[in-house]
């Protein structure tokens, strides 16, 4: 049975009535496709990894941001690489770990669930979304093993209860909801104690881009890893909103404007201490 | 009672295959599929709010079947299936109606000649161009054959009857409100010559492939939205003016459409290669293809 498309009338696999899961639907029929099913040989090897990334929910949504590097070791891979990426309308997706497996894992999350909405003809929830993150993350566990881990960081706005939510994950596959604010990736902790101080519970979208960008500013300050905003090349953090409009990422000039006033204000003050 | 015949020749064996087809085929109520000025439209006679007729294939292919629901459904997935795959594994871009339909003729061929009944099934895959020369409709039948149609199709029942109907309303750069009307009022003409029916939003399914929208075009018009391009048909089959008299107030009533609140918006980004296409625009200056129509378009 011919998989290549165009070779002819469809394989029998497309016209066998199954799942809604296209990466079911892929294990089962070009399984070579799957990263899951690849063997890797022994031996460790060094590619660029993601780095940092911050959540923070809002009154009426939440907030997805990460830096723009990548590292190699002590080398900078890719200084204006997105590691923000919106996962179907009403959800977005931030990746830690090895990029490449990372960006794959979220194209295969992206059609996954677009071919849920368009065979079932409804949108998944939101719960629903996490967890083929979850058994996605999972099935990537022997990756995992040799040190090609993928850690991603899930927000979506809730169209039941009318929130955003925020969930993060372990390389194992385990799927835990985050309240208020969650970070991931080599900066995480710095960008983690930056928002517990920042953050309160009645953040506007625009507050919540601010404390974010602290957050991200924060985490660049203390972790070489972690990309502070370029102002030289003009290059900012990727910020992604969530609300019941859907997903839409803050444009360039607006993050420009709100890390400038940051990089003002921190002049002679480099912890930010108010 | 009777035999087994010992021979059928291949001819009569065709025909009574094609006759069981198009019997199938001719039960079911209609679809029309056709042009207008902003990307393709599709209006169904469909009773189920559930049950489609019309679907989504890709980001600007749309499906349309009339016949067994069973056999479309299943042709429809497989399609669904075979898009995301070669969109997956090559690039959005790669994903074509022309390649579907000519799988669909594979598969089509086949089974009429293989199986033990053909699919009582005809099936319509359009594309929406990003200029109306692009736009391509390809019309396929039980037997696998397939048809490029320009313009118009329609598909079921009174197929014939409504095309010509359509022949003579339809022109070039018809606005969504008035091709609406065209197909409507084509739909609920009864063939066995009496009164009109009329059609309203409970009975009928509507989408259009939109070529103004970012990334997936498809989009179904429901509800309020459907009820107002639907108000100008009653307004101009009291006038009795067909078509033309509902252009004034088309136009604007299909600006509101776009503007519809249950309308959900999409964004351009949601896909690692084709995220944020007005950004990557300006930084890189190569001008993608795939993001051409987007209205935000270059000018950061």
């Amino acid at each position: 049975m011919s998989g290549a498309p165009g070779s002819g009338s469809l394989p029998t696999a497309y016209l066998t009535p199954g799942s809604s899961s296209f990466s079911e639907f892929v294990a089962a029929h070009v399984p070579e496709m799957l990263p899951r099913s690849r063997r890797l040989p022994a031996g460790a090897l060094e590619a660029p990894h993601g780095t940092t990334i911050v959540s923070v929910a809002y009154t009426g949504g939440v907030l997805l941001a990460g830096d723009r590097r990548a590292t190699m070791g002590n080398l900078i891979a890719n200084r204006d690489m997105e590691k923000v990426f919106a996962a179907d309308e009403f959800s977005a997706v931030g990746i830690a770990g090895t990029a490449g497996l990372a960006i794959e894992l979220v194209r295969l999350f992206q059609v996954e669930l677009e071919h849920y909405e368009k065979i079932e003809g409804a949108l998944m929830s939101l719960e629903g979304k996490a967890n083929r993150l979850a058994s996605m993350i999972r099935s990537n566990l022997g990756m995992a093993m040799q040190g090609l881990s993928v850690v991603p960081l899930f927000a979506g706005y809730d169209l039941e209860l009318e929130r955003g939510r925020i969930f993060s994950y372990d390389v194992t596959g385990g799927c835990y909801e985050e309240h208020d604010h969650h970070t991931i990736g080599s900066g995480s902790l710095f960008a983690r104690g930056s928002l517990k101080k920042l953050f309160r519970r009645d953040l506007d979208a625009d507050s919540a881009l601010r404390v974010s960008l602290e957050a991200l500013w924060d985490a660049a300050d203390d972790d070489s890893a972690t990309g502070g905003p370029d102002l030289g090349r003009r290059i900012w953090p990727t910020v992604a909103l969530v609300d019941a409009q859907g997903v839409r990422f803050v444009p360039d000039e607006q993050v420009a404007s709100v890390v400038e006033a940051i990089v003002n204000e921190r002049r002679g003050n480099p912890g930010g201490a108010r | 009672m009777s035999q087994m015949p010992f021979y059928v020749s291949p001819e009569q064996l065709m025909k009574d295959r094609a006759d069981f087809a198009r019997k199938g085929i001719a039960r079911g109520r209609s679809v029309v599929v056709l042009t207008y000025a902003d990307g393709i439209l599709f209006v169904a006679e469909n009773h189920s709010r559930t049950l489609h007729k019309v679907s989504e294939i890709y980001d600007r292919i749309g499906f349309a079947a009339v016949g067994k629901y069973n056999e479309f459904e299943n042709l429809r997935v497989a399609g669904v299936r075979y898009a995301d795959l070669r969109g997956y594994s090559y690039d959005r871009t790669d994903v074509t109606a022309r390649g579907l339909a000519n799988a669909y003729a594979q598969t089509l061929g086949t089974v009429f000649t293989q199986e033990s009944k053909p699919y009582e099934v005809e099936i319509v895959v359009a594309e929406v161009g990003r200029t109306p020369e692009g736009d391509q409709i390809y019309r396929l039948t039980y037997d696998g054959s397939v048809a490029d149609e320009r313009a118009y199709v329609a598909m079921g029942g009174a197929a014939e009857a409504i095309e010509e109907g359509l022949g003579a309303g339809w022109s070039e750069g018809m606005d969504l409100a008035s091709a609406l009307t065209l197909a409507v009022s084509q739909l609920a003409k009864d063939q066995a010559g009496g009164p009109d029916r009329v059609l309203g939003p409970d009975q009928l399914e509507v989408a259009v492939l939109d070529r103004h929208r970012p990334r997936r075009t498809f989009r179904r018009i429901v509800g309020a939205a459907l009820a107002n391009l639907l108000g100008d048909l009653v307004a101009s089959a009291r006038v009795d003016g067909g078509a033309s008299d509902a252009d004034a107030t088309g136009s604007a009533k299909a600006t509101e459409v776009h503007a519809n609140p249950g309308d959900s918006p999409r964004q351009t980004a949601t896909n690692p290669q084709t995220q944020r296409p007005n950004q990557d625009d300006a930084h890189h200056g190569d001008a993608d293809d795939h993001d051409a129509a987007d209205v935000h378009g270059t000018d950061s």
